[in-house]
């Protein structure tokens, strides 16, 4: 890899366990700033389980062990004095299916900036509209902004996310399999403001989905049963995989 | 043949699924048959807002305004002390209990549930009352306060289990959500947990409303039976259920009285059923807000 990308996002030997489970083995990762990287898999691989890691979301979740260090700019995520709240702050998250609140569209975003602290009523309108702009939704939204958001179409309900994750204007954005339930034009419209928004951020992106990785990453990891079998240039993942097994499950042999 | 036993199956299940719909139509019409005689001989509107009720005096008088004012004070002291508990303990078991406390707590609650009200009447007179008595230096502990405050004990859990239900409903992906932009615990509660169970806690208090009101046998055993308007929480009142419990052994068959205190029966039904309406209407309204189902 080139000297001149920092990395961002550090994964050092973490193991995970969900009670006696252990759904990642040993993983060492990282993510490079301002560079998409992409982790495919096989369903139950650990994928999602490891992106969930970055920012702290497997804390809502009970009965969980975590050895191995995340570092974060080279601070350790999970040290007693860091605080998660401010971690989800710098590391947002767009989810597997679209979960906007059950409030108006306007709502929706403007629900980031408050439980930020940002109450300037003219600041938090402006910032929402720049945050439905840079998710490409502003003219679909902006003549219903007090309808609800459940009303929105499921692509649309997924911009409405990334414009919610957005409006925090978070370091590193991560991605958890973001078109799984997406048709194929929505799915194109999310990957390519994933294209645009690499510009800013630093992104990772969980997907089941391999020509998708090919199309936006520009590094792979390949997950499979909780190890990391490969990781590198999404152009060396497709065309010269180092480990047989990565080359079976990018060119159809199982998954 | 296995048609006929299909169709014989069917008419059965056919039957008991209609059974209830005749149970409560049965229901209405003997109430409104033995209640409406009363009001040919005394205004809707006298009955209702009458001060006095002496059914056996001659002449007798069916104002049951103190009776409804009685049922409106325990009712309300039972509110006041379910609703807090019920709601605080169901935010307690779904957001902060650890599994373990929960797997104690939670059938601990339901078991709390269904102790038979006249438990719940002799705790109220052996304990809570002289207790009350000797607090306040009452002149007697059975009050209008000691049948608010048991009734609230008794209700307290049916808050608490449906409202409970209600947190844990709120689907996962809307906590994920709002933590991912940074909110903190507690404004994930108010700002969208809270908001999202909206229906059911409301539902819960309005179930546990309309407990309150039709409870009999505690506020007969610890609300005093003065039926006389309450001016104090502290004064012994008979609210409308006791009434009927307790005087329809003595009302002759037929009487004005025996009509009377069917037409409270009547009003009470009613008002229970206009609470029920409210909490189906009101959940129904969240659920399509939630996007769960039409």
């Amino acid at each position: 890899m080139d000297n001149q990308t920092s990395v961002k996002i550090k994964a050092q030997d973490v193991n995970f366990f969900y009670g006696k489970h252990q759904a990642l083995k040993n993983i060492k990762l990282d993510v490079l700033a301002n560079q998409v990287t992409a982790i495919i898999g096989p369903s139950g691989c650990g994928k999602s389980t490891f992106i969930r890691l970055l920012n702290r979301m497997n804390e809502l979740v009970s009965n969980t062990v975590l050895t191995g260090r995340i570092y974060l700019d080279g601070q350790d995520i999970f040290a007693s004095c860091v605080d998660s709240v401010e971690i989800r702050r710098r590391v947002g998250m767009v989810f597997q299916k679209p979960n906007p609140f059950p409030k108006n569209i306007f709502e929706n975003i403007s629900y980031a900036l408050e439980v930020n602290g940002i109450k300037n009523k003219q600041f938090v309108e402006e910032r929402v509209i720049e945050s439905f702009k840079k998710a490409a939704l502003w003219d679909e939204v902006k003549d219903r902004l007090h309808d609800s958001a459940l009303k929105l179409s499921g692509g649309q309900q997924q911009r409405l996310c990334i414009a919610r994750c957005l409006a925090i204007k978070p370091e590193v954005i991560l991605f958890d399999e973001p078109c799984a339930s997406l048709d194929p034009i929505s799915t194109r419209k999310i990957e390519e403001l994933i294209l645009e928004l690499k510009k800013d951020y630093t992104i990772a992106i969980v997907t089941h989905n391999m020509q998708q990785a090919a199309r936006v990453s520009n590094y792979t990891g390949f997950f499979l049963l909780g190890e990391l079998i490969e990781f590198d240039k999404t152009e060396t993942i497709f065309k010269s995989p180092k480990d047989q097994r990565t080359e079976d499950y990018i060119t159809g042999r199982f998954g | 043949m296995t048609k006929i036993k299909e169709r014989i199956i069917k008419g059965i299940f056919t039957i008991l699924a209609f059974a209830s719909l005749i149970f409560l139509v049965g229901i209405i019409i003997v109430l409104f048959r033995e209640a409406l005689p009363i009001f040919k001989k005394i205004k809707v509107f006298e009955f209702i807002f009458g001060k006095f009720w002496y059914p056996t005096y001659d002449p007798a008088e069916f104002g049951i305004l103190p009776l409804i004012l009685a049922s409106i004070w325990v009712s309300t002291g039972a509110m006041l002390i379910c609703v807090p508990l019920g709601v605080g303990s169901a935010l307690y078991l779904n957001e902060l209990a650890s599994p373990g406390q929960k797997a104690i707590l939670k059938p601990l609650v339901e078991i709390l549930a269904s102790i038979p009200s006249i438990v719940y009447g002799f705790f109220g007179m052996a304990i809570l009352a002289p207790f009350l008595q000797n607090l306040f230096h009452l002149s007697i502990g059975l009050c209008a306060f000691t049948a608010g405050l048991t009734l609230g004990i008794m209700a307290t859990p049916v808050v608490c289990s449906i409202a409970e239900d209600a947190l844990s409903y709120v689907p996962r992906s809307f906590r994920e959500a709002s933590f991912a932009v940074g909110a903190n615990r507690w404004q994930t509660l108010i700002k969208v947990v809270i908001p999202a169970a909206g229906s059911g806690i409301s539902t819960a208090i309005i179930l546990g409303m309309s407990r309150a009101i039709g409870e009999t046998m505690t506020v007969l055993m610890v609300a005093g039976g003065a039926a006389v308007i309450p001016k104090s929480f502290f004064d012994p009142v008979r609210p409308m259920t006791a009434a009927i419990a307790a005087e329809m052994g003595e009302a002759p068959m037929g009487s004005d009285h025996y009509h009377a205190l069917f037409a409270i029966a009547l009003i009470l039904f009613l008002v229970t059923f206009i609470f029920n309406v409210i909490a189906e209407v009101v959940s129904r309204k969240y659920r399509i807000k939630l996007g769960l189902s039409g």
